[in-house]
């Protein structure tokens, strides 16, 4: 089939599938803004509202950005440095966020506090749902680094917090650049925190030019603008990431940093600040949640119309990761088999999912089914299709980990066996690799079963998500009505998270010396 | 050997399950149940989904016709079908005002009413080329904190809405049908310019903007706004609830011919694509039948527009209310509305 080294053409053709797939809401969406032609194009962008909106999304993301690092910073190093009562019950908490959607812990703020609203509210809310990118890799990165350099530097004479500081911090700052990157990403990306608060940022901006207009360009050239940015941020998220540099000292083994003894009134103080944390971020929803379930409503709940929701968002969710896996499979063969510069950049394009907002997708397959695929619109279909280019890269990222773990030679001694190269590869390498590829396809049933702007916008006449209903009763205030609905989609988003996050523990446990996928695990399994 | 044929036989099972899966509810969606494509309609809803599904599930079991409904809101749906054109799945649009309705008209999208459907509604609440009518009426007032203010203190214009009195202390819904048919209005008798001058005086004057009309009632009852520009029927929604004397919001009409009273309707109408579907044409008769009206007399508190049904107590009279004399269907041009909506800052 193929000369050792060297991708067959089957393979290459297929990734050529899956990169187109993931390549045309973008280019859809730029085919559409072309054509509207200069003077709209102009006229869209030159809008004052074009400015204040770029202005309102850029301050959100550095606000947002700021609290991240001025809070989890200090956070993540208690968490890695400091000896306290009940460490693991805080790393818990603090991860925890994560896997509630921004547009669930809004609500639950919203229905506690109603009066909340505009773009502090949003920003405190952003930042205690994304500050675990930034604790999460921080913490790893301090508790990895080898404390022989801040030794050498106590040796010369520095006090211990300068010792730490100049001789350890440095060396975790890029993952925690690279994790306050993602924050941005996030904020920019997000839709259900910014709606419900009503700031106008992108991409509430592109949703309700969207909905109240009759002509789209201008949404579509706002969402031009907003993908810009959003590439602009993962671009600099692989420059940092890229420049994680350990140093050391000696050649031996590296060791673990020791735990520093606090006073007991640092103690105490430590154990607060994790507390008052815990409680923004998990307790004030979780009160919230209960009360408003406690409390009733109007109208009692409608367990069929639940449960009906539930298998929806289940069912579309589960053709999306279907689609996904599928399309992801050859691109991962590829990208782990085969490293050459068009391998790369088949990759890289379909990687484009990371840096469309759910509003972009929607946006751009809404015109793109009814003006080409009239067959498409309004299907399930075109929902999983959106699905599937939004979450590609997580399932790409597993398959391509997973197939690298397999060495090659079980494949090539298959061959010298007398199996066909299919066959071969088939008992071989996909059969090894197929728990990691499932386990990304479940990241991808997870991830979509929460996403709520493109759902909305794409979704068939009379198919109602647990997301979807929970924000038609969040835009009515029927807040106790929604409370089923924002808990089913927590049990859905965190359940099955810490069954993900367990199993890779596990997995990085008996893999001796670890691997650098379950290294990853924590970020890559909750994050939307 | 065995395992990996049964993981690859369960795989190819799940693939090609997904897409029968996908491929069915997708024909389901569009064609209806297996009942045949008669006995199926699309409806492109504007008005919510927590009021009027109770009534569509009421149609289907006196039919035994399968409704589906897309709820949005009004404009929403009107430039989606616009932008759908004759691909629309949609077979009838139920529209929360007249402006959406004449915007869908305009680009040439409604079919005509089946011959004498609309008949019983008096002219002035249905469009004159016969293409949509009017199914309830409602009146715009204007709802105000009974605490803080008396009925005599609430402005008789919303044109002094802008007055630096009233800071802060004014609520509207501008993604509602109703508020913007409401600014067509103003802008067909003060014009484009005193309209958008009017509209940029009340951003300047901190005006709250809110999702819904219900939510600017809840805000005003609550005392957190003095002023809400809302329709008449919440505030008797809200009353029947909670009991009328315990509302501590009060509702106000504005002074004859100012467009703050605007009366308007939620009205429907037949997409061209449908203008033969039998259920489509039912479902229009049906919604102007004493027993839906009385429905929507009972349960919202709207004006019945079918002469023989008896309004909701303690309502003024219908024909009482006067608003600025401007025909329903010169609300066509939403589009208009919704830029300068956008060019305020308010969309």
């Amino acid at each position: 089939m193929s000369r050792p080294g060297q991708a067959s053409r089957t393979l290459v053709a297929l990734s050529g599938v899956t990169a187109l797939v993931a390549v045309t809401p973008l280019a859809y969406l730029l085919i559409r803004v072309l054509d509207a032609g200069p003077e709209k194009i102009a006229s869209s962008l030159l809008r004052s509202r074009t400015l204040t909106t770029t202005v309102t999304s850029i301050e959100l993301v550095l606000v947002v950005v700021a609290a991240c690092l001025i809070i989890g910073v200090p956070v993540a190093w208690l968490l890695a440095r400091a000896r306290l009562p009940l460490k693991g019950l805080w790393i818990v908490l603090a991860a925890l966020p994560l896997a509630m959607p921004s547009y669930v812990a809004a609500y639950a703020w919203i229905a506690e506090f109603p009066a909340m609203s505009g773009f502090w509210a949003a920003a405190l809310i952003l930042a205690l749902v994304s500050m675990p990118y930034v604790i999460i890799p921080t913490t790893a990165a301090l508790r990895s680094i080898d404390p022989a350099m801040e030794e050498v530097a106590r040796s010369l004479g520095r006090k211990p917090w300068s010792a730490f500081w100049f001789a350890a911090m440095p060396q975790a700052w890029p993952a925690a650049a690279a994790g306050s990157l993602l924050v941005g990403l996030y904020v920019l990306s997000d839709f259900g925190a910014v709606a419900l608060f009503r700031v106008d940022a992108f991409t509430r901006v592109i949703y309700t030019s969207y909905r109240a207009s009759f002509d789209r360009t201008s949404a579509a050239v706002l969402a031009v603008v907003l993908v810009l940015l959003a590439a602009i941020l993962i671009y600099a998220e692989r420059r940092v990431r890229g420049r994680t540099a350990r140093w050391r000292t000696g050649s031996g083994s590296a060791r673990r940093a020791t735990e520093i003894d606090l006073t007991s009134r640092q103690r105490v103080m430590a154990v607060l600040a994790l507390t008052g944390l815990a409680i923004l971020g998990l307790g004030v929803p979780a009160f919230s949640l209960l009360r408003r379930l406690s409390e009733g409503t109007r109208r009692p709940l409608d367990l069929v119309e639940l449960a009906t929701a539930t298998a929806s968002s289940f069912g579309v969710s589960l053709l999306g990761s279907l689609l996904a896996v599928g399309l992801a499979l050859s691109v991962g063969v590829l990208a782990a088999r085969y490293r050459t510069r068009s391998s790369r950049a088949l990759e890289a394009v379909s990687y484009s999912g990371h840096a469309l907002p759910g509003v972009v997708v929607g946006l751009s397959l809404v015109s793109l089914t009814l003006v080409v695929l009239p067959a498409m619109y309004q299907t399930v279909a075109a929902l999983a299709l959106a699905y599937a280019v939004l979450f590609l890269p997580k399932s790409i990222g597993a398959t391509r980990t997973s197939v690298a773990m397999v060495p090659p030679v079980l494949e090539q001694t298959a061959r010298t066996l007398g199996r066909g190269p299919l066959r071969a590869w088939l008992e071989t390498t996909f059969r090894l690799s197929l728990p990691g590829i499932a386990a990304g396809g479940l990241l991808v049933l997870l991830t979509a079963m929460k996403e709520l702007p493109a759902t909305l916008m794409l979704r068939p006449t009379g198919l109602d998500t647990l997301a979807t209903e929970l924000w038609s009763r969040t835009e009515i205030a029927a807040y106790g009505a929604a409370a089923p609905y924002a808990l089913t989609l927590i049990a859905v988003a965190a359940i099955p998270a810490w069954l993900l996050t367990r199993a890779s523990d596990r997995a990085s446990r008996s893999a001796d010396g670890g691997t650098e996928a379950p290294a990853r695990s924590p970020l890559s399994t909750v994050g939307t | 050997m065995s395992r990996f044929r049964i993981t690859a036989t369960l795989a190819v099972a799940a693939l090609a399950l997904a897409a029968c899966s996908g491929g069915q509810s997708a024909t389901s969606e569009s064609a209806g149940a297996s009942t045949g494509p008669a006995e199926s309609l699309t409806v492109y809803s504007g008005r919510s989904e927590e009021l009027i599904a109770p009534l569509f599930a009421k149609f289907t079991e006196e039919t035994g016709i399968e409704l589906a409904a897309r709820y949005g809101d009004s404009a929403e749906l009107a430039a989606q079908l616009v932008e759908e054109g004759d691909a629309s799945p949609a077979a009838v649009f139920f529209s929360q005002d007249a402006g959406a309705l004449g915007a869908v008209d305009a680009a040439g999208l409604l079919a005509p009413l089946p011959a004498g459907a609309a008949d019983a509604v008096p002219p002035a609440y249905r469009a004159p080329n016969g293409h949509w009518t009017g199914v309830t009426g409602r009146g715009r007032v204007i709802a105000y904190d009974g605490e803080q203010l008396t009925a005599a203190e609430v402005p008789t214009s919303v044109f002094d809405l802008t007055d630096p009195a009233w800071k802060d202390q004014v609520g509207i819904a501008p993604t509602n049908a109703s508020f913007q048919s409401f600014v067509t209005a103003m802008r067909l008798t003060a014009g484009d310019t005193a309209t958008k001058a009017w509209l940029e005086g009340l951003v300047a004057n901190g005006v709250k903007k809110y999702e819904k009309n219900g939510l600017i009632l809840d805000a005003v009852d609550a005392g957190q706004i003095k002023l809400g520009l809302v329709n008449h029927y919440y505030w008797y929604e809200k009353a029947a609830e909670v009991g009328a004397e315990n509302m501590r919001a009060q509702v106000a009409f504005t002074a004859p011919a100012d467009p703050g009273t605007l009366v308007n309707v939620a009205g429907v109408g037949i997409l061209s694509g449908a203008a033969d579907n039998p259920a489509a044409q039912q479902f229009v008769s049906w919604l102007l039948s004493p027993s839906a009206q009385q429905w929507f007399v009972e349960n919202t508190y709207e004006y019945a527009l079918v002469p023989g049904v008896a309004q909701a107590e303690g309502l003024p009279a219908l024909d009482s209310l006067r608003g600025p004399d401007v025909p329903l269907a010169e609300l066509a041009d939403l589009p208009g509305t919704l830029m300068m909506l956008q060019d305020v800052g308010l969309l």
